[in-house]
This record gives structure tokens, sequence and C-alpha cells, in this order.
């Protein structure tokens, strides 16, 4: 101290503040480039997000809507007698039908030749569709009846534009001339675009109908198994994460298992399909394709997630509240449960939801132990209710329909992307209220 | 209270309430105290003082044995509470804590209600039988941490909310709530602010009264206002142990003569 008094000091530099010097002015040109740097990113973040959006919703959006025939049909007690005496039953209804359809169209100033043949194009087997219908609904007869007929999936594909006059070649399943019946039957406004019902509620579909292709079933299948997902993975990776935070001594062993567990997070997930194919199916004869089954691949694929995110929020709970319990003579066990736990529930519950989140839209694993069992019938009677039986799951599915050959399943994957991100959507808001509700302040 | 007459500080003889002799921490391969022996009294504020990282914290933790919670600390020697080994195998430190209560450095009440805050310690302790027992008891203690009047319309609010001397009062409240036989206190004021620290060391003396008071603090005025008794701990070791008015103003040791006098430390 005294030496420095003692020197004369060196005459100050004079300088302005209100001129920058240079090396400000270079320290602030940095930090505004690297402002727009971020802000760049964040911009090209969210384009790429616009466009995945639109173009999921636009490709989509079709499989909510198909095509139908809407149309008024009344058939008297003696025209049903009449029919079920002739030798072709279905083909006397389907005679019926199409005199009224043309009725209708010669109503509407309209006149257009067309066979049943045309119809059955258009239609499928329109006759045992109205014969079943009157056969249940005996009341019905000589009342007029609004019958919703879809069309098939390549009027359906005129209608969405994957059909055109100008691609189309005369086949069994669609000529030229029907797409004249078409466009007179849509300016009547009997045929028209209504909202999908099977496609939410139904069930798989063959390779060669994607008009009756529903995700409804494997909704269900994935969530039986969140089900059984969140009843094994919460409890277990809560446990193992309390007990590695707050009671395991930390020595070799411990640090082992630590390490071992962020590895199993970045194991890839179709390692753990294989290991649940070999064990699960192949070594304790679970079912295939069940729920149960692919729930418990999930759990193993989000029990790291979970353990991770759970000891990070304990770890973040501050050391004073437990110095506290303990101060006051809680047990340890008090003290993490009292005190601990319920400040890291938010960040467990979010973690947990994440976690969740990531299995549900898992498909590698899923494929391997068979999530992809075919359910035949749509809902009610197709939902598969329980844990053991053959279905298949949300991902899987889209998989499925994304590999098929017929173009209208492309449409139909779309669609299925579109119910998964609403769960997804779903189950982040959820977390996002959880996690409001049980935050504190402290 | 006064500076000026600490020589005159009526010193009673009384009962030893904790008694330690010849104890060793180390953390690891350090070797933090150093043959600490010392014998505090019932019914009488105890200071410890000295320089930072001299030990004394890590010495008041062994009083109720919260260095357990450090896996890598050890403590050897004899630390005997009413002749009891507080280090024997039998012992549970649950219940020596429910025995040596603890107020710590960073106010540190829980996100819960200032009523929760003081009535957890006895719930877990099965102290009250009812409601009505446990009302009594949240009064009593608020009561006896000086805070009763400025949080008894406001029972139900968040203890978080408080300001940072009430915080400190109200964890001093939440530690006698269970009925307490010794009081540690690790610079309870080293938060607060002239006037809180001010409540707060009238508290001390006042307290004084039904329990055995431990307090580490960094300042020697503060030790001087409080304490019958001071030790002054360097470089983990017990240098001087005595009637504060002696140690303040005819210390034996001329390492603790350095140290008052803002030499060492």
């Amino acid at each position: 101290m005294t030496d420095a008094t003692a020197q004369s000091p060196e005459p100050r530099k004079q300088s302005s503040l209100i001129s920058s010097d240079a090396r400000t002015a270079k320290r602030n040109a940095a930090e505004k480039r690297f402002r727009a740097y971020g802000l760049t990113a964040i911009l090209m973040g969210l384009a790429f997000l616009v466009v995945l959006f639109v173009s999921i919703v636009r490709s989509g959006m079709p499989a909510f809507t198909r095509t139908v025939v809407d149309v008024e049909f009344v058939l008297t007690q003696e025209q049903f007698d009449a029919s079920e005496k002739e030798l072709f039953k279905t083909k006397a209804y389907s005679n019926l039908f199409i005199a009224e359809l043309q009725d209708q169209l010669t109503a509407s100033g309209l006149s257009i030749d067309f066979d049943a043949k045309a119809i059955e194009r258009l239609l499928g087997k329109v006759g045992g569709t109205l014969r079943e219908h009157y056969k249940a609904n005996a009341a019905d007869l000589g009342k007029p009846v609004q019958f919703e007929l879809a069309a098939s999936s390549r009027v359906d594909g005129y209608f969405k534009g994957r059909v055109s006059r100008d691609t189309l070649q005369d086949s069994r399943f669609l000529m030229l001339s029907d797409l004249d019946l078409v466009d007179a039957l849509e300016e009547v406004g009997i045929i028209k675009q209504a909202f999908n019902w099977t496609f939410v509620t139904g069930a798989d579909s063959g390779v060669d109908n994607p008009g009756g292709a529903g995700i409804g079933a494997s909704v269900v299948g994935s969530f039986f198994m969140m089900i059984v997902v969140l009843v094994l993975s919460l409890p277990i990776g809560v446990a193992a994460s309390i007990y590695l935070e707050e009671f395991a001594p930390q020595n070799r062993l411990t640090d082992l298992i630590e390490v071992n567990i962020s590895n199993l997070a970045a194991v890839p997930s179709i390692v753990f399909g294989i290991l649940g194919l070999a064990v699960f199916i192949q070594f304790m004869h679970l079912p295939q394709s069940a729920p149960l089954v692919g729930g418990l691949v999930l759990t193993l694929m989000t029990l790291p997630t979970i353990i991770i995110s759970t000891r990070a929020s304990l770890k973040s709970v501050p050391p004073s509240i437990r110095d506290a319990a303990l101060g006051v003579g809680a047990s340890k066990m008090q003290a993490v449960f009292h005190h601990v736990l319920p400040l890291a529930m938010p960040g467990i519950l979010t973690g947990t939801i994440i976690g969740l989140a990531q299995a549900l839209g898992e498909t590698a694993p899923l494929l391997l132990i068979g999530m992809v069992g075919f359910v035949a019938r749509g809902y009610p009677e197709g939902i598969v209710a329980g844990f053991t039986e053959a279905n298949s799951a949300m991902p899987a599915q889209i998989y499925t329909w994304a590999a098929r050959a017929d173009v209208s399943f492309y449409e139909k994957a779309w669609g299925g992307i579109i119910v998964l991100l609403a769960f997804l959507l779903t189950m982040n808001i959820i977390a996002i209220i959880l996690r409001r509700r049980f935050e504190r302040r402290w | 209270m006064n500076d000026m007459r600490i020589l005159e500080r009526k010193v009673a003889a009384n009962d030893i309430k904790i008694s330690a002799s010849n104890t060793q921490v180390y953390y690891g391969d350090n070797h933090a105290i150093k043959d600490v022996s010392i014998e505090i009294e019932d019914k009488t504020v105890t200071a410890f003082i000295g320089p930072s990282g001299c030990g004394k914290s890590t010495f008041l933790r062994c009083l109720n044995r919260m260095n357990d919670t450090i896996d890598i600390c050890r403590v050897e020697g004899d630390i005997l509470l009413d002749g009891e080994d507080i280090y024997d195998k039998r012992v549970d430190p649950v219940q020596l804590r429910a025995k040596v209560g603890m107020v710590f450095q960073k106010p540190n009440p829980f996100p819960k209600s200032i009523y929760d805050n003081i009535a957890y310690g006895p719930r877990i302790h099965g102290l009250a039988n009812s409601k009505a027992d446990l009302d009594v008891i949240v009064e009593k203690s608020l009561r006896r941490g000086a805070i009763w009047d400025e949080v008894k319309d406001r029972l139900h609010a968040p203890g978080t909310g408080l300001s940072g001397g009430q915080q400190q009062r109200l964890c001093i409240a939440r530690a006698v709530a269970t009925e307490p036989e010794v009081l540690l206190m690790d610079e309870p004021c080293s938060a607060l602010d002239p006037i809180a620290t001010a409540q707060v060391e009238e508290l001390i003396d006042e307290l004084r009264v039904s329990y055995s008071v431990v307090i580490v603090t960094h300042s020697m005025q503060q030790a001087a206002r409080v304490s019958q008794k001071t030790a002054f701990f360097h470089l983990g070791n017990l240098v001087e142990y005595g009637d504060t008015g002696q140690i303040f103003t005819n210390p034996k040791d001329p390492r603790t003569e350095s140290y008052i006098t803002g030499r060492i430390g």
C-alpha cells in the first residue's frame, strides 16, 4: 500500500463518455451480431414449425371427411314383399334404389344413363345394405328414410384431387363415364362431403378398402399401453430416484448405477423392442401384439427419462429445506416425503408426462413386438377391452398405412398423425396445468 | 445487554448440559476439528466465535448430529448430553434432534403456512392430541419467538411471505415448538438488518431462561452482547473458553487477543 502512494501516478488518459472508443464499439457490434444470430435461429425454427404444421393439416384433414351419397328413400311393404320373393333379392333392392336415383335426377332436369354396374363401382353393394336395414327395422317400411352411403375410395379421391379425368383409365373399379354420373349427382346435391366417423372410431381395414380404415382401435391400444407405462414407470422411477438421490451412499456402486441410467436413456428404442421380444414374448410367453407387452417395453424406455428428470427436480430443492425438517426432528423419510417431494412434484410430473409423450410416439419397438394387431371391426364391437388381447397402437398404425401401396392410405397416415399430435398436445397441456398447480414459492 | 458492563455481568454456575471431550471431526482427509473439549452449561447462552473456516459451525452441527447427512464426515470422541453419549449406536438422531433444536444461518421456513410451519414439529412428535392442543402450542411458540403479534391475524398466510427478520423469528419459534432442551443457532443474524438483529438478540436473551443456547456468530459485538460464555475457535482448535467478560477483557491466549482486537481473522 505504501509503495503505491510513493510512486507518482501516471497521468490519466482523457476520455469522453459521449464518443465510444474502438473496444466498446467492437464489443457492441459483437453483441448485436449475436442477437441477430439468435433471432435468425428462432425465426428459422418457427418457419420449419409452420411448414410442418401446414403440411400435416393439409395432407391430413381430408382423412376426416369422406364422400357420401345422401339420399332419401321410401320402400313400401309391397315392394319389400315382392323383393323378398325374387331369386336375387339384393339385386331387386338395388334396382329400386337405382330407379329412385334416376327419378331424383330427372326431377332436377338432368338425364343421364347409368346401370347397376356403375352404381356398384360408385357405392359397392347397395342392395345388400338396404335389405339388411329393412330386415332389421321393419318399422321403417313405407316411411322416407335418409340413407348415407359411403362412396368408393376412388370417387372419394376424385373429390380430393387424387383422381382426375385426365389420368383416369377405365377399369373395373371406376370408368370415365362414371365421373359424369358423379358430377350430376353432386350438382343435385346427392353426393357430398361428410365427417368421417369411421376414421375416428373405426379399426384398420383391408389393404383394398382405404375408405373403411380408422384409427379408433389403435387409439384404444395406445391408451391401454400408456396406462401400463404410467402405472409401472411412475412409482418405480420415483422410488428409484428418491433412493438414489436422498438415501443411497455415494460410492462406486451408486456411481455405476448413475452412469448406466444415463446410458440407458440414450439406448436406441429398437434395442428395447428386441429385448421385449426376447424377454416378454419368447421367454415369458406373454401374448403377442398385446398392449400389456407394448406397455412393458415402453416402460423400460421411459424409466430412465423419469429417473433423470425426477433426480434433477429433487436436486433443485434447496438443501435448507431438508436441514429445516431434520432440525425439528423429522426423520429422513419424513423430510423427503413431507417437504422435498411436494416441492419436486412439478418437475417430476413434467418429466413423467414428457416421458409418456415420448413413449406414445414410439414406433420401432412396437413393430418388433408386433403391436400391429389387426382388429377387424370398428367401434363399438371392435374396441378391444383388455390388456392382453391383440391390438394396434397409433404410431404403428400410421407406419402401416404409410407403407401401403394405395395412395388413399397416405391421407389416412397424415390423418393419424393429426390425431397423435392432438393427444401429445393434450398431454403437454396437462403437464403445464399440473406444473402451475403444484408450483410453490420458497 | 450493555457492552460496557460485561465484566459485571452476573455469571451463575449452572449444571453442565453438554460435555464434549477430545472431539475430532474429519471431512474425508481434512481434519476439521482437532481435539476439542468443552462443557456447555444449562440456561446459559454460549457463543462460538472465530474466523471463517475455523470449525465453529462444524462443531455446532456435531451437537445434534446434523453432520450425519454429510457422507464423508466422521466424528470421533465423546459428546455427552446429560451424561449420555449422543454418538452411541443406540441413539436415534431423530430423537436427539427433538431435544436439540437448531436455527440456521439463512431463514428457511417451509413453503407452507405460518401455522403449519410451527405445527409440523409437534405433529410429527405427537405432542398434541387435538387441534385445540396444537393451537395452544402454536400460539405459545409464536409468542416465545416474539412474532405472535405480527402474525396472529394471518396464521394461514405462507411463511415465506414474511420479511427476513420475521422469517428468522418464525424459524426460532418453530425450533422451540418441539420443546427442545438445547437450542443451536448457526449465525442466526447474518442475513438480517440491525433492527431485526436486535429483536433476535433480545429473543435469545429471553430464551436463556428455559434453554441452553449455543450461538455461532461472526460478530464479536453480538457475542459480547448476548452470551455468558464464549469459546474462541481457530483453525479447528478450541483456543480459549471462558466467561464472556473474561474473554473480551482479559484473554489468556495471545491468539484470542489478536482476534478480538481485529488483528487476525
